[in-house]
């Protein structure tokens, strides 16, 4: 993806936009959950962002129905690239329970490509944290 | 030449910038330890600054004005780093300043939040819009008691319009701040030194959790860096100022460096602490508390010092 100091930057600073489909809120709170003084994402140099503009990393739950996909298309166009797509729970990942209801858009990696899968329903605090860990040792080299 | 090196390198754009991004640091620090928390590695904020200067691309809004949304955080950082230089100069005993600069210093200093005024208008956002109007009103009820604190300073100091000799004046006569009105101005001049720099009980114009960073929601890539860059300014020069103003300024030489950083560490960590025992006000209420309450300390400092106190 990027190298040398770019990629020392980047990895060492990944904020946080969160995109909740039609979630059942259970994977927004474990999301929450890894930003509380318990689990602090903070020492890792990420933050939570508001605005897709400012974001480097897109954690994507909830099952994504037909109106949720022209949103999440529209949030991930007006995201600065490069950026890093996860996919959280269940929903995000399969589709789930959901996967085969008639307002089913698709899992996440239908409609934009995704970086990195956290199952489970939700998945723990650990789970996410685990996860983003891997994603950034995938994508460059190390923590 | 000279002042060139001045502007960019020490004590301008590029020193006034490290030494806020360290503050920055020990701002998200300390913030992390009243929640209990680890926070953020000690490069942090350079961390961001370059991830956002090198790596990430720049988006201009369709329905925007490209060359005044560009142009607007250059101008903001050109703001902030000559404020620096008209600030530091005097407060490191490099150049002694020049007659009027205080009121120069004044004026300088609002460039940047006009400017991101400016660049929150030209991206034709309505998030961004309301931010901005909401930073217009914040300025407009902050900036009269920045200005009677600065006229007491002035009067106390037997009317020198020179940042150097009001510190010269304070060296004669101990700081300013050892005396009742002194304190009074101290409490006004923080509280508008938080509005200035956006922290939380005044972040009315960048709430982010209802206007999504507000005023800056457009920028990303370099330009968000350069406004990242003119925050770690302002954050490092504006306690340098309540230092020069009411505290007695900074000294270097022997045991005295310690104690001039101790001084700005003092401030950083009680604007720290504010925004972190805070909740975001209003508005109305922010207008209120500074029109009302403010100006009547500052006021009540005036006619304390009137009689000696």
């Amino acid at each position: 993806m990027v190298v040398g100091l770019k990629s020392l930057v980047l990895k060492r600073s990944l904020w946080l936009f969160h995109f909740g489909g039609a979630s059942c809120n259970n994977c927004d709170i474990e999301i929450l959950d890894c930003l509380t003084p318990r689990h602090d994402v903070e020492r890792f140099g990420m933050l939570l962002v508001g605005s897709p503009r400012h974001a480097d990393v897109i954690l994507v739950n909830g099952s994504i129905n037909k109106r949720d996909r022209e949103r999440l298309l529209e949030v991930y166009d007006q995201a600065a690239k490069p950026v890093l797509v996860v996919a959280i729970g269940a929903c995000g990942c399969t589709g789930g329970i959901f996967a085969e209801g008639n307002t089913f858009a698709g899992p996440v990696d239908k409609i934009i490509p995704v970086d990195a899968y956290i199952p489970g329903c939700p998945p723990k605090p650990e789970a996410i944290l685990a996860g983003i860990v891997k994603l950034v040792q995938s994508k460059f080299g190390s923590l | 030449m000279v002042q060139l090196f001045y502007f960019l390198i020490f004590p301008g754009l590029l020193f006034a910038g490290i030494s806020g991004g360290f503050l920055s640091w020990f701002d998200r620090k300390i913030t992390a330890w009243v929640q209990f928390r680890r926070g953020p590695v000690l490069l942090q904020p350079f961390y961001d600054f370059l991830k956002l200067l090198l790596v990430k691309e720049t988006i201009v809004p369709k329905r925007g004005s490209t060359i005044t949304f560009l142009a607007a955080p250059v101008l903001g950082l050109f703001g902030a780093g000559i404020s620096a230089v008209f600030i530091l100069l005097p407060a490191f005993g490099i150049g002694s300043g020049f007659q009027g600069d205080v009121i120069v210093i004044f004026y300088l200093l609002t460039i940047p939040s006009l400017m991101y005024i400016t660049g929150a208008l030209a991206s034709g956002n309505p998030l961004a819009a309301v931010g901005a109007s909401r930073e217009i009103k914040l300025m407009m009820s902050f900036e009269l008691t920045f200005l009677l604190v600065f006229a007491s300073v002035i009067w106390r100091s037997g009317f020198q319009l020179n940042l150097g000799e009001i510190i010269a004046a304070q060296r004669e006569t101990g700081a300013f701040i050892g005396s009742i009105s002194g304190v009074l101005l101290f409490i006004a001049l923080i509280m508008v030194v938080q509005a200035k720099l956006g922290l939380v009980p005044f972040d009315i114009a960048e709430a982010e959790t209802e206007l999504a960073e507000g005023t800056f929601i457009e920028y990303s890539g370099p330009p968000y860096a350069l406004i990242k860059y003119s925050k770690y300014i302002m954050l490092f020069i504006l306690p340098v100022l309540v230092v020069s103003l009411l505290m007695g300024g900074l000294q270097f030489s022997g045991l005295s460096i310690l104690w001039s950083i101790l001084k700005i560490l003092g401030i950083v960590l009680l604007l720290t602490l504010i925004r972190n025992t805070n909740p975001r006000v209003k508005v109305g209420q922010a207008m209120r508390f500074f029109f009302l309450w403010m100006n009547l300390i500052v006021i009540l400092a005036l006619i304390l010092q009137y009689y000696g106190y």
